[in-house]
């Protein structure tokens, strides 16, 4: 033997990864921070079924607009105060949380494997086939986005399967731009000759080869997107383009207290606090996992 | 040549130790370095990746990074201690006192900046010159850096210029100031040999002209024996031995020293008869160095109690100024040779598998400007290939020699498919493939003729584990179709490249380059392949490592009868793995014959420059001198009548100019494309020569007889 082994750990399971990844985490205060907020949103959404709250559709018509800490007709708290209809604020946020994750969470999925696939084929395969998906992509961006959205959705109807597809159509050609540039710089690789050498398809070569490689920046850009795709849907909800009434929602719980001016200033401030803080959350875990990936 | 007597050095290193924090905390880069320049000096630093060396130059800048620190010891500059300047007076020395080259000219020089601009903003701001007179020394200089037409080339950006041509940019800018000290990064490592032999004059005559001292970095030992007076050897963190270059070459006293020497192909060895002997084992990460003497675990003279303590630098008795780290250096038989004697069996060769017929490969230009069509220039061609004719026989190793762009990759893509020829046949075993595209040839065929790649960092997909790479070679080319047996498979070529089987679940950056590299011949050799083109396998690779990948290589294509065509411009690894040998020159043919007819005269002149330009690490080799001049042509524009002529030294006359040279057959096969009369090319002396050296009994190397190496052929 000539060469021997290189000391190094075990192979560790995806959890363990996943452990030591958060443990990384820890070296970037502003990552930990984010995650922080991401987590507070996550875990109260997918604890809500079981928290002791009063069911965010239920209307107290004695509660109109209460103010924070108000006391219920049967003796449960108000502590965030209630909306126009006299549902309970705190309730509704914590259920619109799980509706944010869901919607904004499917969106962002749609637009990257949209995204991925357009850019992974303009970038590997070039030629024709970038110059038709590019220009498409700048089509779409060239249009001004709320136009589209007011177009997509008020044409036909405002369901969560029309939101993500317009989420998709215009968040994907931002999200191929990115892969494509990836892929520009990871097809001159030798792996990537290597394939081509050993005559593997192109359809091989872009999924096995080349997307596995672009990971690192998509996952960061991901933390990003899924950000703006939060603020998308709200603001959807606040133009009355969202998700469909009665379920709570951030965007529409603004836009139904906005109504009322000074009276519905708790109202509103709730949910508005909400989406900040939750993109905020995003956007610096996607700093922290940008500064810790750059460190060596 | 320098005077050592003079009272200061320009710069002392005293017990310097150098560490870098990352993640997992302190990791000691350089330990206890010592090196004294003296005035005029020019000093080399040698050792592989990892050692510390280019660390050692980046603490003389002081220029670390966010990470690295100085944790002990001194640097004295001109007397004075640096470690302990502020930021403020070391930007008055950087650039100005010490200046430092570095190994790619292209990411050194500003893109954005005319060269001009960036050679006057050094005078500028370290002289507060004026930018007239700033201008007239930078042309200056640019002339004595041999630059032609300076004028030019103060107006050219840096994309404009060849990468030897940035490279005198950047020594002129270190120049510029007349620093007291030039610290040379491997500045010729991403350079042509021929560009190469040319820059490593002009750092000669610098530091004859100038007395500039320099400290030369570089793992290459020939190019330290042609620029430097004293040697310091590292590795891993340690200086192992210095001393002046004769004392380290001639007689050296440390096993590392004597280990390096063994595995580079010196003339004189040979891959039957005298292999190269590799390092076992490989650098150790500086976490876990052992303790004692770091070279330990890979050493064959290890004694326990005695070098697992600190050994300090010890002076060689009787030789002052050489000193090496090793207790046991008096003891030690240094006139035994590992591997002496070794001899393998001779490589059987069988009939013609791979045949390449009048190939020719242009590849179409086309330029739809306005100007372009009036001046009839809407089509050209650049013409990578000329009329290839070679063949390569069963087991055979045959050498595409040349630099870039002389047309070697082109033909390499012909041959995997990638590419198709415009014109002539390539057949292997018979079939034509020349044109036909790697989607359309049968797995089988993919399998039976595979590619090694140059940059093992670069060839293994990162995502996937090692084995599952080689697995789908096995697969993708119908070796085997069940799972267990593609495994089984699978385990069967890690035994091949001697990896352990284990390393199959790894990932590919947990392995080491040259383990890295042996994956990539596994992935090869996965699909039985009969024909296998080597892409410059081991020149990405440290000296140690390749002799460990050369004697890989030559093991399997005795096992398997593999025809090997080796691509690669280090002429030193090609005398010693190949059989025959194929000189390229802007797409032609310049010269073809066996290893011992193209490496003794008769030669063709570029053969010859080519020979002469490749450094060797033997101080008893005496080389004839030839450095080319100008610039490669492009192969869109190639000069009338003889690809060579524009740079060639034995150019004869007009008929260079006019006429393409007849193909001249020297008998055996051996075939030159030159002009000059068969009498001259007959008349011509070898380029390496053997000289009488008086310490015949020191130097190891020196066991062959003193006749032209190798012995010239029949012909």
């Amino acid at each position: 033997m000539t060469d021997q082994a290189l000391p190094l750990p075990a192979r560790r399971s995806s959890v363990e990864k996943l452990i030591k990844t958060v443990g990384l985490m820890r070296e970037s205060r502003i990552g930990m921070f984010g995650l922080a907020l991401v987590l507070f949103w996550l875990i109260l959404a997918l604890v809500a079924p079981i928290l002791p709250l009063i069911p965010p559709l239920k209307q107290f018509s004695s509660h109109l607009l209460a103010w924070p800490l108000t006391e219920g007709p049967d003796g449960a708290y108000f502590w965030l105060g209630t909306d126009d209809l006299g549902r309970d604020l705190l309730s509704r946020l914590i259920w619109g949380a799980r509706r944010v994750f869901i919607w904004a969470g499917l969106a962002t999925l749609s637009a990257y494997t949209t995204g991925m696939f357009m850019g992974v084929a303009a970038g590997y395969l070039g030629g024709r086939w970038d110059d038709v998906l590019s220009f498409i992509g700048n089509l779409v961006m060239s249009f001004p986005l709320i136009v589209l959205y007011l177009i997509i959705i008020g044409r036909f109807g405002a369901t969560p399967l029309n939101i993500i597809v317009a989420v998709t159509l215009a968040t994907g050609p931002q999200v191929m731009r990115i892969v494509r540039g990836i892929v520009l710089d990871l097809k001159t690789r030798d792996y990537i000759a290597a394939a081509q050498v050993r005559g593997e398809q192109p359809l091989y070569i872009m999924l096995v080869e080349l997307l596995p490689n672009a990971r690192g920046p998509l996952i960061v850009d991901a933390c990003l997107r899924m950000g703006y795709v939060t603020i998308t849907i709200a603001l959807l909800g606040y133009l009355g383009l969202g998700l469909p009434p009665p379920e709570p929602d951030w965007g529409s719980m603004i836009n139904a207290a906005q109504k009322f001016g000074s009276f519905g200033a708790n109202a509103m401030l709730w949910p508005a606090i909400a989406v900040s803080t939750m993109v905020l959350g995003l956007n610096m875990l996607a700093d922290g996992l940008r500064e810790i990936s750059l460190r060596d | 040549m320098h005077d050592t007597k003079s009272s200061i050095p320009v710069l002392e290193c005293k017990d310097l130790c150098i560490s870098y924090y990352t993640r997992g905390g302190e990791v000691p880069a350089v330990v206890d370095f010592n090196l004294t320049v003296m005035p005029g000096e020019a000093v080399g630093l040698v050792g592989e990746s990892g050692c510390g060396k280019s660390t050692v130059a980046l603490a003389i800048m002081r220029h670390m990074g966010r990470n690295g620190a100085i944790t002990g010891g001194s640097i004295k500059f001109m007397g004075r201690d640096i470690t302990s300047l502020s930021e403020e007076e070391l930007r008055s020395i950087r650039g100005s006192q010490i200046a430092m080259v570095y190994q790619e000219p292209m990411a050194s020089l500003n893109p954005s900046m005319r060269a001009g601009d960036q050679l006057n903003e050094v005078l500028m701001i370290h002289q507060d010159m004026n930018e007239q007179k700033a201008r007239q020394r930078s042309m200056a200089l640019l002339a004595k850096v041999r630059l032609p037409d300076p004028e030019r080339i103060m107006l050219a950006y840096p994309h404009q210029l060849s990468g030897g041509q940035q490279q005198r940019v950047l020594i002129a800018m270190a120049l510029l100031s007349n620093p007291k000290l030039l610290l040379l990064d491997e500045p010729t490592t991403a350079l042509d040999v021929t560009v190469e032999a040319g820059i490593i004059e002009l750092i000669k005559e610098i530091s004859r002209e100038f007395g500039t001292s320099m400290i030369y970095i570089s793992h290459n030992l020939g190019l330290i024996l042609e620029t430097c007076h004293k040697v310091t050897v590292m590795y891993s963190g340690h200086a192992v031995e210095t001393g002046s270059v004769k004392q380290v070459f001639d007689m050296m006293r440390h096993p590392y020293t004597r280990g390096l020497f063994d595995s580079i192909p010196l003339p004189g060895t040979d891959r039957i008869s005298r292999p190269l002997v590799p390092i076992r084992g490989q650098l150790p990460l500086p976490a876990d160095r052992p303790a004692g003497c770091s070279f330990s675990p890979r050493c064959d003279y290890f004694q326990k109690g005695r070098c697992d303590k600190p050994i300090p630098m010890l002076p060689i008795g009787g030789d002052p100024g050489h000193e090496a780290r090793c207790v046991r250096h008096e003891e030690i038989d240094w006139s035994f040779r590992k591997g002496a004697g070794q001899s393998q069996e001779p490589m059987s060769i069988g009939g013609p598998v791979l045949e390449v017929e009048h190939m020719r490969k242009y590849y179409e230009l086309k330029d739809h400007s306005i100007a372009a069509w009036y001046r009839g220039l809407g089509r050209r061609f650049v013409k990578a290939n000329e009329k290839l004719d070679f063949v390569a026989r069963e087991g055979e190793t045959v050498a595409i020699v040349g630099e870039s762009g002389c047309g070697k990759t082109t033909f390499a893509k012909v041959l995997m498919g990638l590419e198709s020829a415009s014109e002539g046949h390539v057949k292997i075993q018979g079939r034509d493939i020349a044109n036909l595209p790697v989607q359309k040839r049968d797995p089988k065929l993919i399998g039976s003729l595979q590619l090694i790649f140059q940059n093992p960092f670069e060839t293994l997909n990162p995502s996937h584990t090692v084995g599952s790479q080689v697995a789908r070679v096995i697969k993708k080319f119908g070796v085997a179709t069940k799972p267990d047996e593609i495994q089984r498979r699978m385990f069967e070529m890690f035994d091949l490249v001697k990896l352990p089987r284990e390393f199959a679940y790894r990932k590919p950056r947990q392995l080491s380059g040259g383990q890295k590299q042996r994956i990539g011949i596994a992935r090869a050799f996965g699909g039985k392949a009969t024909v296998i083109v080597a892409d410059e396998p081991v020149s990405a690779l440290d000296v140690s490592v390749q002799a460990a990948i050369t004697g890989l290589l030559t093991d399997i294509q005795r096992k398997k009868h593999t025809t090997m065509i080796f691509i690669s411009h280090d002429l030193s690894v090609v005398r010693y793995l190949a059989d025959r040998v194929v000189v390229m020159y802007l797409g032609h043919i310049m010269e073809q014959g066996t290893v011992d007819q193209v490496f003794a005269p008769p030669y063709h002149p570029y053969t010859e420059a080519l020979l002469s330009a490749v450094p060797i690490a033997d101080t008893s080799v005496k080389k004839k001198h030839i450095v080319l001049k100008g610039e490669l042509p492009s192969p869109i524009n190639p000069p009338p009548g003889c690809p060579f002529q524009t740079r060639c030294h034995r150019k004869i006359g007009e008929i260079c100019e006019t006429q393409m040279p007849p193909e001249r057959d020297m008998g055996n096969g051996h075939h030159i494309l030159c002009h000059l009369p068969e009498e001259v090319l007959r008349s011509m002396e070898p380029v390496i020569a053997f000289g009488r050296g008086g310490d015949e009994a020191k130097s190891p190397m020196r066991s062959q007889p003193a006749t032209p190496v190798p012995v010239p052929g029949k012909g």
